[in-house]
C-alpha cells in the first residue's frame, strides 16, 4: 500500500508527536508513505476567515503537486483540518465551478494546475476501512486491557463529509481501539466541538467548550484523538478548564497512533509518548509496566467485516 | 498594485449589502425551525441564535447583521451544517459573514482579526506556517501586556517539550506570495 503522506505544519510543531507516531505505526503495518514534495501550509482555519478563494487555492496547490508528480495513489492526511481543506478544494476543482476555474487560475501564475482527482483520505478512514480493525488485531502484542480509553474526533474528520464513519454516532475509533485491547468509555461527546481556535481568539467561550469535554472524559485513563487542534486544546487547557468546572480532572490526551503503537509494541521512543503535554512519567511508566504480552488471542468483539455497512 | 484583502482597495461595487444580498439568495429555502440553533455548540454564547442570524439575513437587516458577533463565535463545527432540513451550506455562510465583516472593517473584532491576519501573513512569508513566530508577533501587534501572561503558560509548556523556541520574525523565502498574489488580483476584480 502506497500513499501521499501531507504532514501540514501542526505536526512539524506543536504536534510533532502525531507525524513520529503515524510514520512508525504505517511503516510497522507495512505501508509506505510518500511526503509531498514542496507541501505548503493549507491555510488552517485563519484563510477561511479572510478570504474564500485563498481558503481553497492553499490546499489546491498542494493537490496540484502530487497531480504533477503523475502518480493516482491516495493522499494520507492525519490533520483533521488540514484534511478537510484538501478535500474541500479538490470537491470544489471537480463540480467544474466558476470557482473551480478562479481556483486553477490563481494556479497558473506557478504553472501549476489541478483537476480534483487525487482521493484525499483522513488518518482514520485509512486505518479503518484500509488496514481493518483484524489487521491491528493481529498485530497487538502488548493488549491494552488495563485502559479505558474517551475516543474523541472532533468536527472536520466528521462532518460536513461523511466519508468513513456517521458524523452523528463516529464508531470507528472505537472498533480500532477495541482490536487492540483497550476498553473503551461510553460517552456521548466523541464528536462534539473543543472550540477550536476559539481558546484563543475568544478564550471565556473556547475554554467552556473544552472543559464540557474533559468534565465527562473524567472516567477515562486516557483521551484518544486524531486531530492536532483538539489534542492541543484537551491538553494544553485543563488547569483552566478545572478552575471552570470543578470536575475537571487532569487526563493524558493521546494520539491514536500513539496507542495502537504501544499495543503494537513499536519502541516507546518513536511514539514520542514524552511529547505529549498532558503525559505524566507517572502515566508512561505505569503503561509500560501494565504491559503483558500475550499469545494472539481471536478477536473478541464483534467486529464488522465490511465496515461501514 | 497594492489591492489587499484586509483593506478596502479592491471594492466591488455591490458592497457588503450586494454581497449580503448573494447570501440571502443562498439562503432563501430556510424553514426557520432552529435545527441549526439547536445543533450549535456557541448559541449560548451568541447574541443572536444563528436562526435569527439567517432571518436578519432573509429580511435584509444590514446593520443587524454586522453589529452581531454571532458569525465571530462560530468554530466551525459543521453541525448545523449536517442536520439543516433544507441542506443549506450554513457554516460556510458564516465564513463569508466573517469575510466581508473582516474585508469591509464592519466589525471589530480586534482579537481574531489580528490571529488570522498574524497568521496569514507567516503562511505568505514562510509558505508553512511557523507557530513560535507567529505568536510572537500576535502579541506584539496585540499591544496587550497581560496577553502574553494569559499565554505563558502555555508558551511555557511548549518551549519545555521543545515544540516552539523564543525567534525574531525573519522576511522567508515567500514561495506562497505568487499565490497570494493572484488570488487578490482575482478577488479584488471579481
Ligand atoms: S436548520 Fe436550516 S431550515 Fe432550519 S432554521 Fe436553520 S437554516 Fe433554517
Ligand atoms: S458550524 Fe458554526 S454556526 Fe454551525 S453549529 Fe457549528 S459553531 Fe454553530
Amino acid at each position: 500500500m502506497n500513499y501521499f503522506y501531507y504532514p501540514g505544519c501542526s505536526l512539524e510543531g506543536t504536534a510533532q508527536e502525531y507525524d513520529a507516531s503515524t510514520r512508525a505505526l504505517f511503516a510497522a503495518l507495512g505501508a509506505d508513505l510518500t511526503e509531498v514534495e514542496g507541501w505548503t501550509c493549507c491555510g488552517a482555519g485563519a484563510a477561511e476567515s479572510v478570504s474564500r478563494l485563498l481558503a481553497l487555492a492553499l490546499p489546491a496547490r498542494n493537490l496540484a503537486l502530487i497531480e504533477k508528480t503523475g502518480s493516482d495513489a491516495d493522499l494520507l492526511v492525519p490533520c483533521s483540518a488540514c484534511y478537510l481543506n484538501l478535500k474541500k478544494a479538490a470537491e470544489t476543482v471537480r463540480s467544474g465551478s466558476d470557482t473551480a476555474r478562479k481556483i486553477n487560475e490563481a494556479l497558473s501564475v506557478e504553472n501549476l494546475s489541478v483537476s480534483g482527482k487525487t482521493r484525499v483520505r483522513h488518518l482514520l478512514d485509512v486505518l479503518i476501512r484500509d488496514i481493518g480493525p483484524e489487521v491491528i488485531h493481529g498485530h497487538t502484542v502488548y493488549p491494552l486491557s488495563r485502559l479505558r480509553v474517551a475516543p474523541y474526533y472532533g468536527c472536520q474528520c466528521l462532518r460536513p463529509y461523511a466519508a468513513f464513519d456517521d458524523p452523528e454516532r463516529p464508531c470507528s475509533m472505537s472498533v480500532l481501539l477495541t482490536a487492540a485491547g483497550a476498553r473503551i468509555l461510553d460517552w456521548r461527546m466523541g464528536g462534539i466541538c473543543c472550540g477550536a481556535s476559539q481558546t484563543q481568539t475568544k478564550p471565556e467561550n473556547g475554554i467552556r467548550l473544552t472543559a464540557a469535554i474533559l468534565r465527562e472524559a473524567r472516567e477515562a485513563d486516557a483521551i484518544v484523538t486524531v486531530c492536532p487542534m483538539c489534542q492541543m486544546n484537551l491538553a494544553a487547557f485543563q488547569a483552566a478548564a478545572s478552575r471552570m468546572d470543578p470536575l475537571v480532572r487532569p487526563v493524558p490526551v493521546l494520539f491514536l497512533p500513539q496507542v495502537l503503537g504501544i499495543a503494537m509494541g513499536i519502541d516507546a521512543s518513536l511514539l514520542r509518548l514524552n511529547a505529549n503535554l498532558s503525559v505524566t512519567r507517572e502515566f508512561t511508566e505505569k503503561l509500560m509496566a501494565d504491559r503483558v504480552p500475550v499469545a494472539y488471542s481471536p478477536l473478541r468483539v464483534g467486529v464488522n467485516k465490511s465496515f461501514p455497512p | 498594485m497594492k489591492q489587499s484583502l484586509f483593506s478596502k482597495e479592491g471594492q466591488t461595487e455591490s458592497g457588503p449589502a450586494g454581497l449580503l444580498q448573494d447570501l440571502s439568495r443562498e439562503l432563501r429555502a430556510c424553514i426557520q425551525c432552529g435545527t441549526c440553533t439547536g445543533s450549535c455548540p456557541n448559541a449560548a454564547a451568541m447574541d443572536m441564535t444563528p436562526r435569527q442570524l439567517w432571518r436578519c439575513v432573509l429580511t435584509n437587516r444590514i446593520e443587524a447583521v454586522f453589529f452581531s458577533r454571532t458569525f465571530s463565535l462560530c468554530s466551525s463545527c459543521y453541525c448545523c451544517t449536517l442536520r439543516c432540513p433544507r441542506e443549506l451550506p450554513l457554516t460556510e455562510i458564516m465564513a463569508r459573514l466573517k469575510q466581508i465583516s473582516l474585508f469591509y472593517g464592519l466589525h471589530k473584532e480586534k482579537r481574531s482579526d489580528l490571529f488570522y491576519h498574524c497568521f496569514l501573513d507567516s503562511v505568505r512569508r514562510h509558505g508553512r506556517i511557523r507557530e513560535s513566530e507567529f505568536m510572537m508577533i500576535f502579541f506584539w501587534q496585540m499591544k496587550n501586556p497581560w496577553l502574553p501572561v494569559q499565554y505563558s503558560s502555555l508558551g511555557w509548556q511548549l518551549m519545555k517539550r521543545g515544540k516552539i523556541h523564543l525567534t525574531l520574525p525573519v522576511r522567508g523565502e515567500r514561495i506562497l506570495e505568487p499565490l497570494f498574489q493572484a488570488v487578490e488580483r482575482i478577488e479584488g476584480g471579481k
